[in-house]
């Protein structure tokens, strides 16, 4: 039975690397600048997790197929020993070393993500998370975002970011449920939610980030390339959780200009052919 | 308070005259001796029966789930009756799934993960490995059982009230879980009272359980047995009631918050400004945040009481049927604490993308990647007790194997998810799912698995059958491989959790072949444990007489009658000589001695005074026996 | 492979009793690891009322960890949003202060009384704990009164609603301290029926003793915390 279970062991373990090493299935094509930091250490820290993990499994298989017990003679002991603490001591150096250095290592990319500011030139977009859509707020041709208030939220007028009509800034203020960015050039959105915590995940962009009721929080990020992209909820938010997407569209920087230079309707017939232009990978 | 007091009465009750350790006698009614029963052993049952009551409806949760996964729009017989106008025709709602998904949760994490282990093996061979005649406060210890079965009332109850059952998940998070009911959000009503309400409940009880374990083994070893003698079963059952001693309060605390916030209109967690989309909602200056600290305080410690006892079972079975002492016993007991101590100083590792403070979410990676240090240990360590191992392959011995392999899968990922950078992809997605299943799910369940294999003769004197054993072992391993792996590659792609169905979403589309292979792997794999339920009661009745030692174990626990009398050692005092794991001992006459062996022979030629002091322990032993 | 033969052979081996030595074993079980800390010569360590004292810290650990988590949401609470209103003190609670800090004296006199062996004078104490522990617990109630009066309610800010909440946490485990000191006394018209009980008792004493001066020093924190932290 020993012979069995090892073959099953490496079995097991022989599938498994073969489904990721096959990449059959994998992350979807990665368009952000610090995604490729991110994809670098997600494919270090695999080789060491794979490492350690075949290891181990090849090893249990080994002993499980060596130690069996072969006999029911009982004169046949197994090795007295109550351990090795030089072993132990080395083994743990070695482990501790290893996976601190990829806990250090792997602080980089958040490092760039969240203790840098924004760098200038930077486009500015506010979200306001809801049940169950996003809400992408520009500034529109003005540059400057209009006033709004939670008061003011009436999904009946359509108003769901509660923006204030009566300020001069929101008059060409755009609200739509898709996020549009400018392509190579960084772009810093303002996550809010207006009842649940909600969490803006784009899988291309290999960006991930908590709404919060009550909290205004900043991200920012480069896409370099373009084109159409969804945009998932990941944060448990109610029943229609499942269908809180949006889409992305990252365009080249006339396009976006211009885009943003347009009134409301013409915005949103705008994005439709783009949206029709720029197909999902 | 009360209780504490309550014991000292019922010892009382039956003053004992000196030098007869033998003290209250066993209860002849039918309800002290099977209901309200005092004594550890039958509560012990007790627990494992509840635990597996949990575990077939969480079970069959869990395969709801996936059909409503696999087929959005598959109706299923019987749940429009269960579900109402919630499942119209049997296909069920998007709230039914998310429903699922927490009472699964929420049942499975404390009905059974926290509950089987620890209650019921704990309960059942703490007070047995440690020689002592039951627990240090018998009556609290059968107050901490009713309060648990009074938790899963108030939870299963929470099926059947208006509204339906909690939607939150079992982390419900606010606002979710504080203004759900605002929103129109589905089982956000009473449904999510009874889920907080029965998750209080439970706190208590388990308070009341760790607070007895620890008094039971800080204060009842018998003589000679010191610390490192110890079985390591006793060890994991001593850090697991650290765990939950520190870690339980903090959740009851966030729990009354919550339940306060939903009931009285404070604002503990729910910020001002929010809006259901018509007006604003009565709330102000509460954080959401604070509710995830909480939780997490309590959430990381969790997953630790979920799995050290199922590390001390392996331990122990390991050593036993590898005929070998264990490899490194006082790193195993070190590791032990120190994946404990670390436990409670990662807990923002479950938040890096809530909004936490970024240079605190580096803090809790760095040390959240050191608990892989003490977690390697014990790898190194069981591989090591297999080294040079004379193995002899019984099921607990597989389940165990099955063990330390599941954990090793399960844990490793962790390196992966404990990275700040590489939880911005994975975070919430099913890498999260397949990593936390396999370890703290499967893994801890083969522990208990190993453990019901490997005690049931001590608990009901009767042997398991061996060849269902093995037909369980066998499916039931390489069916949790083919569900939970595959988890991680649908995590790589970018699959969200706790989505009612995939149909949304193009990026997750070509999941769909690998979708339908983990559904199949469920529903052979939950079928299977029919087998196990049935080996489990037909053995109850039919199994094959078993004997006092039939593994031929060195711990205290085989060295009484199987099933223990109701004071487990009849009135004697076991001694302890040695420690737990003396197999294959050079020269012995058999390739174990007995902890309570006092034959020294193997160590000294002159074997005179010991034969002495056998035969005065034995003497004694039958003049208290009597 | 364990297989029946074994099972059988293993069972007549290992009888009860083999190696299992008499409550009065005699001689020191020696190797390593020295003795187990439980019972000393000739008192089993399954009776030992030690217990009492262990379980009793133990419990009082897994309180102050419920007390430390929610004074963290206290001061976490106090930091966010700016509805931050503290409510006015109600003068009472220096009477409730007043009562508890004299009980915690009492239940000492009581203590050491139950030492002395002077038992009347022990029940005598304890019943004035008591009193003085319902004192306490009246007195907290006229406060939620007195603020009631100013329509201060539990929803009304956030401290308030934690000056409510931590008065009753606190009140409910109090409450519990009295259960146990009624206990004693009920107790205490019993005559100790051996040397064994009367240990018993002064341990169960002397737990419900340390059991009430933490809930002493816990209302004085909670106190302090309430109206300095504000």
């Amino acid at each position: 039975m020993g012979r069995v279970l090892a073959v099953l062991i490496w079995l097991i373990t022989l599938l498994t690397v073969i489904l990721f090493v096959s990449k059959r299935w994998w992350f979807p094509e990665n368009i952000s600048q610090h995604g490729v930091g991110i994809d670098r250490q997600f494919t270090i820290t695999l080789l060491v997790v794979a490492f350690a993990f075949v290891a181990a499994q090849v090893g249990l298989g080994y002993t499980v197929w060596k130690y069996r017990a072969t006999s029911d003679d009982k004169k046949e002991r197994a090795t007295y020993s109550h351990g090795n603490n030089r072993l132990e001591v080395v083994w743990t150096a070695i482990t501790a070393l290893i996976f601190i250095s990829l806990a250090v290592a792997g602080q980089r990319v958040w490092a760039s993500l969240h203790f840098q500011d924004a760098p200038p030139g930077t486009f500015e977009i506010r979200v306001a998370a809801q049940q169950f859509q996003w809400n992408f707020h520009y500034p529109g041709k003005d540059k400057a975002f209009g006033r709004t208030d939670p008061k003011l939220i009436n999904d009946g007028n359509q108003n769901f970011v509660g923006l204030d009509d009566t300020d001069e800034h929101a008059k060409d203020d755009i609200v739509a449920p898709t996020l549009v960015v400018p392509l190579n050039r960084p772009v810093r959105l303002l996550l809010r939610s207006r009842d649940v915590t909600h969490s803006l995940w784009i899988p291309n962009m290999r960006y991930k980030q908590d709404a919060v009721p009550g909290l205004e929080i900043p991200v920012h990020f480069t896409a370099q390339k373009v084109g159409q992209y969804e945009i998932a909820c990941a944060e448990l938010c109610g029943q229609l959780h499942y269908k809180m997407g949006a889409k992305m569209l990252v365009l080249p920087e006339e396009e976006f200009q211009a885009l943003m230079a347009m009134s409301q309707p013409d915005f949103q017939k705008q994005r439709d052919e783009y949206l029709k232009k720029y197909k999902l990978p | 308070m009360a209780e504490v007091e309550t014991v000292e009465d019922a010892h009382d009750g039956h003053e004992h005259h000196a030098g007869e350790v033998h003290r209250h006698p066993a209860p002849t009614s039918f309800i002290r001796k099977y209901i309200f029963s005092i004594d550890h052993k039958v509560i012990g049952i007790q627990y494992l029966l509840l635990a597996m009551f949990s575990v077939f409806v969480g079970l069959i949760l869990s395969v709801l789930m996936r059909i409503r996964l696999t087929w959005p729009t598959a109706a299923v017989p019987g749940l429009a009756w269960f579900f109402g106008e919630a499942a119209p025709g049997g296909v069920m709602n998007p709230e039914v799934y998310l429903a699922l998904v927490t009472m699964h949760g929420t049942m499975m994490v404390f009905f059974v993960l926290t509950t089987a282990p620890q209650g019921g093996f704990g309960n059942y061979f703490l007070p047995i490995q440690i020689g002592a005649d039951d627990m240090a406060f018998p009556v609290l210890n059968m107050l901490s059982f009713w309060v648990t079965f009074v938790g899963l009332v108030v939870l299963v109850a929470a099926f059947f009230v208006t509204g339906g059952a909690p939607t939150g998940g079992w982390t419900g998070y606010p606002t979710l879980s504080a203004i759900g009911e605002q929103l129109n959000v589905p089982g956000a009503g009473r449904g999510t009272d009874l889920w907080i309400i029965s998750i209080a409940i439970f706190c208590v009880a388990s308070l009341l359980g760790a607070l007895n374990f620890l008094t039971t083994m800080l204060n009842m070893r018998t003589r000679g047995l010191s610390l490192m003698r110890l079985p390591l079963t006793c060890w994991s059952w001593f850090t697991t009631a650290v765990l939950a001693l520190l870690a339980f309060p903090v959740l009851l605390g966030g729990g009354i918050l919550l339940l306060l916030d939903r009931m009285a209109g404070t604002s503990f967690f729910v910020p001002g400004g929010l809006s259901n989309g018509e007006t604003l909602l009565p709330h102000s200056g509460g954080s959401p945040i604070l509710w995830q600290h909480l939780f997490w305080f309590f959430g990381h410690p969790e997953v630790y009481i979920a799995i050290l006892p199922g590390m001390g079972a392996t331990s122990h079975i390991l050593s036993t049927f590898a005929r070998k002492p264990v490899f490194g016993y006082r790193a195993m007991v070190f590791a032990m604490f120190g994946i404990g101590l670390l436990g409670f100083f990662v807990w923002g590792h479950h938040m890096f993308i809530s909004g936490m403070n970024p240079y605190t979410a580096m803090t809790f990676s760095i040390l959240t990647l050191s608990i892989g240090v003490p977690s390697a240990v014990k790898t190194f360590n069981w591989l090591g007790t297999l080294w040079g191992a004379k193995i002899r392959f019984a099921t607990p011995m597989l389940f165990a194997i099955g063990f330390v392999s599941l954990f090793v899968a399960g844990g490793i990922t962790g390196i992966v998810l404990g990275q700040t950078s590489l939880d911005l992809p994975m975070h919430d997605t099913y890498f999260v799912l397949g990593h936390f299943h396999l370890v703290m799910g499967v893994a801890a369940i083969f522990g208990m698995f190993a453990g019901v294999y490997f005690w049931f003769p001590k608990m009901f004197g009767r042997m398991m059958s061996e060849r269902l054993g093995r037909i369980h072992f066998w499916v039931t391993f390489a069916g949790v491989y083919a569900i939970f792996i595959p988890m991680h590659i649908m995590g790589i792609v970018g699959m969200p959790r706790r989505y009612a169905q995939f149909t949304e979403y193009k990026f997750l589309e070509t999941l769909h072949p690998l979708v339908v292979f983990v559904t199949i792997a469920v529903f052979v794999t939950a079928a299977i444990q029919i087998v196990f339920l049935f080996n489990f009661i037909y053995s109850l009745f039919k199994g094959p007489k078993a004997g006092d030692n039939p593994w031929e174990a060195t711990t205290l626990e085989w060295a009484t009658t199987s099933p223990p009398p109701h004071d487990n050692f009849a009135g004697i005092v076991p001694t302890v000589y040695r420690g737990a794991y003396e197999f294959s001992v050079p020269g012995a006459p058999n390739d174990f001695i007995m902890q309570t062996d006092p034959d020294p022979s193997h160590e000294h030629e002159a074997a005179a005074p010991a034969v002495l002091e056998r035969q005065g322990g034995n003497g004694d032993g039958q003049q208290n026996g009597h | 492979m364990v297989s029946r033969t074994v099972t059988e052979q293993a069972a007549v081996k290992t009888k009860i009793g083999t190696g299992v030595s008499g409550p009065r074993g005699r001689k020191n079980p020696g190797g390593s690891g020295g003795r187990g800390n439980g019972g000393g010569d000739g008192f089993s360590a399954q009776d030992s009322p030690e217990r009492y004292r262990i379980g009793m810290w133990i419990a009082l650990a897994s309180i102050f960890m419920l007390f430390t988590a929610l004074t963290s949401a206290y001061i976490v609470r106090a930091g966010t949003g700016n509805d931050w209103r503290p409510i006015a003190m109600p003068r009472l609670l220096w009477v409730s202060t007043a009562l508890i800090l004299t009980s915690s004296v009492t239940i000492s006199f009581a203590l050491g009384a139950l030492k002395r062996k002077e038992h009347s004078l022990y029940k005598r104490w304890l019943l004035l704990t008591v009193v003085l522990g319902l004192g306490f617990l009246a007195t907290q109630l006229l406060s939620w009164q007195q603020l009631v009066a100013q329509h201060v309610y539990v929803s009304t800010n956030p401290h308030s609603s934690f000056f409510y909440l931590l008065t009753a946490v606190h009140g409910a485990h109090l409450l519990g301290g009295i259960f146990g000191l009624d206990f004693l006394l009920l107790r205490s018209w019993r005559k100790a029926a051996s040397a064994k009980s009367e240990a018993k008792r002064e341990a169960a004493a002397s737990a419900v003793a340390l059991y009430w001066h933490f809930m002493d020093g816990l209302w004085i924190f909670l106190f302090l915390l309430l109206f300095l932290w504000r």
